[in-house]
């Protein structure tokens, strides 16, 4: 589903630049469910920015679904990001005059989804991270773990190929930590491929797959036995 | 060129962005309102002006004899000049190429009474001519003629509303009004475009006034018009003819500044265009200037707005959205209420305007009628709103273009 060979990226600051990525090699099946793991300011974010189109690598090549991503114009990224991608960040990202189903609704609008198919589709999404009753409140009304399930929600509603996840988790408590998880696993049972950006050892042991970065390169990568979210789910 | 659905989405973001809605519309709509109210006081100004000078015939000399300062040809200084009948057929005879009508004008006040009413009118004993020289309009019965000067008759014709004040609506022609001790019969009552005082005027003929004060043969001042085929320089030298015929016949010096005077309707009238073109001028540049503040304002805002949304503007691009269409969104928003206010703007600019015409403008301000051209509202309304989208693409474009990264980073 993704290979990316030998990518490297480094950011220009004035005269220094910062060589972040320094060769990445890593591939991906379909259904897979892979964390990322590493220090602050390792490179998980801009690894997967890249992954995501939403930035470039200098150099390296990068194979989504068997199309190569190179040289994209805006458009066609955007295009690609709308037709592929699903993304859930940190801090969320909803549009905060929008209600939620009106935010689950915006990539079906991207996707030129008629309007009453993009209502139905999204009020589907929402019931899904169980949010339905939640359909016409502002994200200023919710808590953080609804956020992140409306952004979950919004993100699925495309049906993307790859979901990709920043830290999905990160603004959360452990409780609600558990709940975005379960719900990234059953989306993955689904057999949806899923990137997670985390931190936390025990977000990572909850996905199927570990990878560590260390100094722009990846220095570990092992299989793991999944722990299920939903044990600690009420 | 935009689907239903493009339409719709444009629209929800207005509708849940008030306060933006608010400001960029509010800058429009103030921007065209004051353009188009200034525009149309310009135009009052003006047609205060035309009014002024409209009321006369423009192509009039008013000649008014004078008290000379300078001794000439064996008289001394500070003689009194005076003009009479004999005047008027010389001029008459000498200028006949160059003259269309002639009218000499006697004013005096008299205390003038119909059975219990009555009260103080200005009369003025003229000549036929002097109908076309005031354009005096005869509502009805009939003007001073030929036969009334011949005859010396007591005819009397009057204004609107010495009509109105003496006869209280009963019918005047024919009717005998007591005129500073003479009796004479109404033969005519006319309005005139000059205002309510020209109105209170009475007209009677020349000769009869001449008669009635010791059979004197005296002019207060001659009313003369010259034929408009001669143009304004035609008139202008007409004028010079006639000043140095006058100084000559009446042994004044042609240094004298005193001795005579002559007014000429066509040079005020010509430089008083002048002045209000130049006002106009004036204001339409400033109504201008409000236009492109308008504009730096639009632009300003869509400064700011596209600034505001940054965040907004990564979040949709992460969602798909082509650049194309970031742009078209800020840009059709933008269109949107720049129209609907720009045109709000100026409706109520109109209204305005038509609503603040009136008698307190006209006297105190020297406003009358203001308005604007359709054409020229909605032309600044359209070039205002061209004008603003430039403005706003810019922004827009700048936004579009900004890496996804980028915009998702921006707090
Ligand atoms: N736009 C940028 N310009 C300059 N340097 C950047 C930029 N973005 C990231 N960096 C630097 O690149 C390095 C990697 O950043 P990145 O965000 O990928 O780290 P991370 O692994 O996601 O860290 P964290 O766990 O704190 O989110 C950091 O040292 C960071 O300072
Ligand atoms: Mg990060």
């Amino acid at each position: 589903m993704i290979e990316i060979k030998d990518l490297h990226k480094s950011y220009k600051m004035g005269s220094n630049s910062l060589h972040v990525l320094k060769g990445i090699n890593f591939s991906c099946e379909a259904g897979e469910l892979v964390a990322i793991m590493g220090s602050s300011g390792s490179g998980k974010s801009t690894l997967l920015n890249i992954l995501g189109m939403l930035d470039e690598a200098d150099s390296g090549e990068y194979t989504l679904d068997g199309v190569p991503i190179k040289d994209l114009s805006e458009t066609k990224a955007a295009n690609y990001r709308n037709k592929f991608l699903g993304f859930v960040f940190q801090s969320f990202n909803l549009i905060n005059y929008k209600s939620a189903m009106e935010n689950v609704a915006l990539p079906l609008y991207y996707q030129r989804v008629p309007r009453k198919e993009r209502q139905e589709k999204s009020l589907k999404y929402l019931e899904r991270v169980g949010l339905r009753e939640w359909a016409t409140h502002l994200p200023s009304e919710l808590s953080g773990g609804q956020k992140q399930r409306v952004a979950i929600a919004r993100a699925m509603a495309a049906e993307p190929k790859v979901l990709l996840a920043d830290e999905p988790t990160g603004a959360l408590d452990s409780t609600t930590s558990y709940e975005v998880m379960d719900l990234i696993q059953k989306i993955n049972d689904e057999g949806n491929t899923i990137l997670v950006v985390t931190h936390e050892p025990d977000i990572a042991e909850m996905c199927k797959r570990v990878i560590h970065l260390k100094d722009g390169v990846i220095v570990e990568d092992k299989k793991v036995e999944q722990v299920r979210a939903s044990q600690y789910v009420k | 060129m935009l689907s239903r659905d493009t339409w719709k989405e444009i629209f929800e973001t207005i509708q849940k962005n008030k306060l933006r809605t608010f400001l960029t519309g509010f800058t429009v709509a103030l921007g065209i309102f004051i353009f188009v109210t200034l525009f149309g006081m310009g135009n009052g100004l003006n047609n205060t002006f035309a009014k002024f000078f409209g009321d006369d015939a423009t192509n009039v000399f008013f000649v008014f004899p004078g008290r000379t300062t300078i001794p000439y040809k064996g008289y001394k200084a500070n003689r009194r000049i005076e003009f009479e009948n004999k005047d008027l057929t010389d001029i008459e005879d000498k200028f006949s190429m160059l003259l269309e009508y002639i009218s000499p004008r006697i004013t005096r006040n008299a205390l003038v009474t119909y059975n219990d009413e009555s009260d103080n009118y200005s009369t003025r004993a003229v000549g036929p001519a002097h109908q076309f020289a005031e354009k005096t309009i005869l509502m009805k019965g009939r003007y001073i003629n030929e036969n009334d000067i011949k005859g010396k008759t007591k005819y009397a014709v009057i204004g609107r509303l010495v009509e109105q004040d003496l006869f209280k609506g009963e019918e005047s022609i024919g009717k005998f009004i007591d005129l500073g001790g003479s009796v004479f019969k109404v033969i005519g009552v006319f309005q005139d475009d000059g205002g309510d005082n020209e109105e209170r005027n009475i007209y009677i003929p020349f000769t009869t006034r001449q008669l009635i004060e010791k059979n004197t043969d005296k002019i207060d001042q001659i009313i003369l018009a010259f034929r408009p085929e001669i143009g304004y320089a035609g008139a202008m030298a007409f004028e010079g003819k006639l000043d140095a015929f006058l100084r000559d016949k009446k042994f004044i010096s042609p240094e004298d500044p005193n001795g005579i005077f002559i007014r000429n309707v066509a040079d005020n009238l010509k430089q008083n265009q002048q002045f209000a073109a130049v006002l106009q001028i004036i204001i339409s540049g400033i109504a201008f200037a409000v236009i492109i503040s308008g504009i730096i304002g639009i632009s300003n805002i869509m400064v700011f707005v596209v600034k505001e949304r940054t965040k907004e503007i990564g979040i949709r691009k992460a969602l798909g959205a082509t650049p194309r269409k970031v742009t078209n969104s800020i840009l059709f928003e933008s269109i949107f209420i720049t129209t609907i206010s720009g045109f709000v703007g100026m409706i109520i600019g109109v209204v305005v305007l038509g609503q603040i015409g009136g008698k307190t403008l006209e006297d105190d301000y020297f406003i009358t009628n203001p308005y604007i051209a359709s054409g020229t509202a909605v032309f600044a309304t359209i070039l205002l709103i061209v004008c603003g989208t430039i403005a706003g693409y810019i922004p827009a474009r700048r936004a579009a273009k900004i890496k996804p990264i980028v915009a998702l980073r921006d707090e």
